[in-house]
């Protein structure tokens, strides 16, 4: 029985590089050994992908792209279908999961300088990936067709109409397909949201993952393990991703199961922030609510749109800048000039630069929630500048930074 | 010119309709594992909601289930609307005539409590007064200028606005109606009650889900942790 399936191997090798990839991608991928809490965050948002992934096709098989339908069939789902609700709850519980793996997973790499050379491109697929994550969660938040769903939309895509020279109508109306969201805007955004996206998605994690392989992965000292390597050619501070990391991963993976259960099973609307409460009204073009708000991953960025003043009766300065805020991501590693990667022996200025980014984030993120005020008008000024400021600063930091020496090897 | 015409519609058809007043919400206190405060709520729906508001998603076999009654039960006490216990809770009105008679459709009930919240829902039911000015003559406190007319009139009775001197607005009943108030106010209890059923008929069986999903994790998790110990033992 053995021998035939080392047989059957065997003849798959021979046409196909299943052993190769195994070995170089899992059992002979050399991890640093000293991968900390942090670094669970990689291996759970593919997870998450996976679950999004399977979850959404289940939904698909009773859900209606149909503006008429698409509120019942919903409700359907809740109800008549076996076990319906514990699918859509998984989904919706997903997109939220999804933003907070992602969220840390980004945070990590800028604690641990990881996005510097020779990992750029790692960074920059990673960007990729986190634009269409905000793409398929804007898509995805039309389908229950809720009032929420409805007017968000409406708002997001009249973003694009606030472009000048006349292009942003007729282009806000391309994208609607109508010149309100309508019956055919629902079925153009299933369709991106179940297969467009999701395609791109995949592709893009694979890059991901093909390119941190190919130069191997940070850690939280920022060293780089293949520089000390042992006469058999294997880094020293490296271990084979599996099994160590395999079963390490395992027991992250229970960890957010169990929290992801506990928000599921008691808390599916999230308080209010995964699902929101106007949702549970059906879509009606009539009836504006008095408070649209974004689901809460998107709120900081909302606060940047609306922090901008408007130029001539034009929104269009705050769309910029919003843009502008999510596409400077991007170019995080040319804009980090320290040649120190890891948190540990960077000076207490980037220290504190990156402390007041997080709490920056979390303040932007809370005033996109709320309506609003004069007072949250100018914390969202205040955040928007100090959003921007991280950025350059860090262009301007090996100046005057005090860093420690790098280790040679990691420190455990 | 078409866009003009829909931003007008909206424009007018957005206001007057949705304007509400944020008075503080009294709670609901309601208990989803009470069956016979379920089954009174499920009775006072059926019969002072269920004809000009709809629960479309909702099934009455399903509702008999989940409240621990029979077919029989049901289709003696709860269906006046349809014949068969398969169908959802369906009303007769054409919703030409409902918004013809009450100047705005009354909206389906399947997910209001989502929508509304029970608290939301169980101060609507307490705060309607008298108020001549308004086509059915009454009012109410949190939902100001509200369609619909106080249904549930004769159980209550009527109730009056006050206002002292500084503005304070309170509500006394001035004419007893056929419930005592603390009647009253646990009918409409049992009544928000049902609504939260209705609205995530699953939520009980979800919640014991829950519990034997997690307990499984955490055993789950200490197998994992062990495996995890045994295998990076001899990293250093």
């Amino acid at each position: 029985m053995m021998n035939m399936l080392v047989n059957l191997l065997g003849w798959v090798d021979d046409r196909f590089p299943l052993t190769k990839m195994w070995k170089e991608h899992l059992s002979e991928y050399y991890a640093p050994k000293n991968f900390n809490f942090w670094y669970f965050f990689g291996s759970l948002a593919l997870l998450v992908l996976v679950i999004q992934i399977i979850s959404g096709i289940w939904l698909t098989m009773s859900y209606k792209p149909d503006a008429v339908m698409a509120f019942g069939s919903v409700e359907y789902i809740m109800r008549d279908v076996d076990m319906g609700w514990l699918i859509r709850y998984i989904h919706s519980t997903g997109a939220s999961a999804f933003f907070i793996v992602v969220y840390l997973h980004m945070f990590r790499g800028m604690m641990y300088g990881s996005y510097k050379k020779p990992r750029e491109l790692i960074w920059v697929f990673g960007m990729l990936i986190y634009l269409c994550l905000m793409a398929e969660a804007f898509l995805g938040y039309l389908l229950p067709w809720g009032q929420m769903s409805y007017w968000g939309a409406q708002v997001i895509v009249n973003l694009f109409a606030a472009v000048p020279f006349g292009i942003g109508e007729p282009l806000s109306e391309w994208i609607r397909g109508d010149y309100v969201i309508s019956d055919v805007t629902l079925n153009r955004f299933f369709a991106f949201h179940v297969i467009a996206v999701p395609f791109a998605l995949a592709g893009l994690v694979v890059a991901h993952i093909l390119a941190l392989h190919e130069v191997g992965s940070n850690n939280p000292d920022g060293v780089e393990i293949k520089k000390n390597k042992g006469p058999d050619g294997k880094p020293l501070d490296g271990i084979p991703f599996h099994p160590y990391y395999t079963v390490k991963d395992i027991v992250g993976v229970v960890v957010f199961l169990i929290i992801f259960a506990l928000i599921l099973f008691f808390a599916p609307e999230g308080f209010g922030y995964f699902m929101e409460a106007p949702n549970f009204e059906p879509a009606n073009p009539l009836k504006t609510p008095d408070h649209i708000a974004p689901v809460w991953y998107f709120t900081p960025f909302y606060a940047i749109l609306r922090a901008v003043p408007s130029i001539a009766g034009s929104a269009f300065p705050g769309v910029v800048v919003m843009f502008a805020s999510v596409l400077i991501l991007f170019l995080l590693p040319w804009m980090d000039r320290s040649p120190v990667k890891s948190i540990r022996y960077r000076g207490a200025s980037f220290k504190i630069l990156l402390f007041l980014f997080v709490i920056d984030f979390f303040v932007l993120g809370f005033l996109g929630t709320k309506p609003t005020t004069e007072l949250y008008k100018l914390m969202a000024q205040i955040g928007t500048i100090y959003y921007f400021v991280y950025f350059f600063a860090l262009m301007i930091l090996p100046s005057f930074e005090k860093t420690k020496p790098v280790p040679e090897r990691v420190t455990g | 010119m078409k866009k003009i015409i829909i931003a007008g519609l909206f424009f007018v058809l957005s206001a007057p309709v949705f304007a509400s007043s944020g008075a503080p919400l009294m709670h609901a206190n309601n208990d989803l594992h009470d069956k016979a405060s379920l089954q009174n709520g499920a009775k006072l729906f059926v019969n002072n909601c269920l004809s000009c508001h709809s629960a479309k998603y909702m099934r009455f076999n399903r509702m008999g289930r989940d409240l621990g009654m029979t077919k029989e039960q049901v289709a003696e006490n709860l269906m006046f609307t349809t014949d068969k216990v398969v169908n959802t809770m369906d009303i007769a009105m054409k919703p030409d005539d409902a918004a013809r008679w009450f100047g705005v459709l009354p909206p389906d009930l399947s997910v209001i409590a989502r929508a509304r919240g029970t608290d939301w829902l169980y101060t609507y039911f307490m705060s309607f007064y008298e108020d001549k000015a308004r086509p059915f003559g009454v009012n109410n406190l949190l939902f100001k200028d509200v369609g619909m007319p106080h249904v549930l009139m004769d159980l209550q009775g009527k109730q009056v606005l006050i206002k002292d001197e500084n503005g304070h607005e309170e509500l006394k009943l001035a004419e007893a109606g056929t419930m005592g108030e603390e009647e009253f106010s646990n009918a409409m209890r049992d009544l928000v009650n049902f609504l939260e059923y209705l609205g995530e008929p699953i939520k009980t069986t979800r919640q014991a889900m829950g519990y034997k999903v997690i307990l499984f994790l955490l055993v789950l998790f200490v197998f994992a942790y062990l495996l995890k110990k045994e295998y990076w033992k001899d990293i250093h």
